[in-house]
């Protein structure tokens, strides 16, 4: 092990504190805000932390807006979205990962290029489909959009749990005469539950927390997911009931880091995974 | 592995191959049709559109106008403003990034002792929906009820500052607003970089008694640089392409000095209804982007000649 000496290491525990303090503040400044009280908000010097918390924000913040109402347009868009955009694309990433074929290449090729699209580009003639279609202020709709959305990394990630199963079980399954679909269902897809949860969770909240789509595609409240009635607290003129939008905005984003504490590590492996073999 | 599946194959023969072979289109098949319906499919049409004069809640039939749109675009001053500032905002953000995320990452391989808080904390922006990450800025930028200005004032150094609204100081409050919400992505990945490298080489190094700069420079450097490249690359793609933190900021303002390439389309679009000129602006987006991905992956390929 290599020594490091004290005053170095003093000066990295000082930057070390000093990183904590600008990631930290402006959430713990957002959670203050919350609990605030509407006088304790209008005062000149504003509290760190709040002298006489309460709960009237969230309350409020409820009355303001359908907060229930989006979370639950938001939930079901998330879930399905993560439930389809997984199951079609781990037998796809399993193509990727085992074969050097056409089809793998292309799709390689695609998951890499559609990262740098603009989304305006793809906005504009999807909305005129879905229009077309008849489901433009649909859930439906928003949840096709999302589904093809978070495919790329969705296969991004299960390439590289793909590629960490060892193929001689296949190899085995393959002498034993089973087709390349039995083997996939029978033999691999198990192994990768683990990967495929974590896959599920990152598109649920990558779909929990996505605004520019659900903004275009979505024009009534009683639709509308949580990214989007949030914005509505903010208002055109940028003027904003302080206490209930910070009380909203915390709520919000509770779901996205429970899931994020449990899957984190999971995610930058299989995101690393990826990311060196792409 | 190799012995095993050459039997393998001679005892399958060709036919066993042809069956494979479909069966991984069956695989496929499920993600590949949402993929060319939803994704390339629109991507064509998107261009198409470009070269057309498609407006919203129009009667008359759309037409082609052939490059119309784009000799408009080339004068509109406006788009060309947005785009400076797009290009700013990228390299705003991306380059600050980088090295906060590289020291950070430094910092927590190193056996300190708050390195569980500071992962801890990290997750933190990643996890965080955009439009609250928004929200919670303004709230800490806010000139009376925000943390900054109190800040500020506590230590005596000025008071009542309207960050986001002045048009001095709007681009680079919402630039550190991208930094702090891209940084973890940025500082995980070169962590894991890190955590690769041997430490034998290190130790090694410093027995050869090279300072710390020198071993981060011929061992650190050379192991994270392919990381490093990579998620630069995207980086600056990505905010080059963003959208939700700014409109949540600022809205594109004051005056258009944070209106970034994606606002400006969006507005063309769905605000004024000029489809085709927004997908103009959406081509010449991709054209840019495109030169730099290229560059990027030359200096990739060259970069692994050296390795």
């Amino acid at each position: 092990m290599m020594r490091t000496k004290k005053p170095a290491r003093a000066a990295q525990y000082a930057a070390l504190t000093a990183y904590l303090v600008f990631l930290a503040f402006p959430f713990l400044w957002l959670i203050s805000t919350a609990f605030k009280p509407a006088r304790e908000l209008g005062s000149l010097h504003p509290t760190w932390i709040p002298k006489d918390p309460t709960l009237d924000n969230f309350r409020q913040a409820f009355d303001e807006q359908p907060l229930l109402q989006a979370a639950g347009n938001s939930l079901i868009a998330a879930l399905s979205a993560a439930l389809i955009a997984v199951v079609i694309a781990t037998p796809m990433a399993y193509v990727m990962a085992r074969h050097r074929n056409r089809v793998a290449k292309a799709a390689t090729g695609w998951v890499v290029i559609s990262q740098a699209f603009p989304f305006v580009l793809i906005i504009i003639p999807l909305f005129l489909i879905l229009k077309n279609l008849h489901l433009i202020n649909s859930l439906l709709g928003l949840i096709m959009v999302y589904v093809v959305w978070s495919l790329p990394f969705a296969l991004w990630m299960l390439v590289g749990y793909v590629r960490a199963v060892p193929t001689e079980l296949e190899e085995a399954a393959a002498v034993d005469g089973a087709s390349k679909v039995r083997t996939f269902v029978s033999v691999v897809a198990p192994l990768l539950a683990p990967g495929i949860v974590a896959t599920a969770m990152f598109a649920f909240i990558t779909a929990w927390n996505e605004f520019f789509f659900a903004l275009v595609l979505l024009k009534t409240p009683e639709k509308q997911t949580l990214p989007v009635i949030l914005n509505r607290f903010i208002g055109t003129e940028g003027v904003a009931d302080l206490g209930p939008l910070a009380a909203a905005a915390f709520l919000a984003t509770i779901p996205s880091l429970v899931i994020f504490a449990i899957i984190q590590k999971r995610i930058t492996g299989g995101m690393l995974a990826g990311a060196v073999k792409a | 592995m190799t012995l095993a599946t050459a039997t393998k194959r001679s005892a399958r023969g060709k036919p066993g191959r042809g069956v494979a072979d479909r069966g991984a289109w069956f695989l496929v098949l499920p993600a590949l049709i949402p993929i060319l319906v939803l994704s390339v499919g629109p991507l064509l049409y998107g261009i198409a559109l470009a070269f057309t004069d498609s407006q919203s809640g129009r009667t008359e039939p759309t037409q082609w106008v052939g490059a119309l749109n784009f000799q408009d675009l080339l004068h509109d001053t406006l788009f060309w403003d947005s785009f400076r500032i797009g290009l700013l905002w990228a390299f705003g953000v991306t380059v600050p990034q980088f090295f906060l995320a590289l020291g950070l990452a430094l910092l927590l391989n190193q056996p300190l002792r708050m390195r569980w808080l500071a992962r801890a904390l990290a997750i933190i922006p990643w996890a965080m929906p955009e439009v609250v990450v928004g929200i919670m800025w303004r709230l800490v930028y806010h000139p009376d009820a925000g943390v900054l200005n109190e800040t500020l004032s506590d230590l005596g150094l000025g008071d009542g500052k309207d960050w986001l609204t002045g048009t001095a100081t709007a681009l680079l409050a919402v630039i550190v607003v991208g930094v702090w919400a891209g940084m973890p992505q940025t500082t995980v990945a070169l962590l894991a970089g890190l955590q690769n490298t041997p430490r034998e080489l290190h130790e090694a190094a410093a027995m050869d008694g090279a300072g710390a700069w020198r071993r981060f420079r011929t061992v650190t450097w050379p192991a994270i640089k392919p990381i490093a490249l990579a998620i630069t690359a995207l980086n600056f793609i990505w905010n080059f392409n963003s959208f939700a933190l700014v409109y949540v900021l600022t809205q594109g303002g004051p005056g258009g000095r944070t209106r970034l390439p994606m606002l400006f389309a969006y507005e063309e679009a769905f605000r004024y209804g000029q489809f085709g000129y927004a997908a103009a602006m959406g081509c010449v987006m991709v054209a840019v982007i495109s030169v730099i991905l290229a560059v990027y992956l030359v200096g990739r390929l060259k970069g692994g000649d050296e390795a």
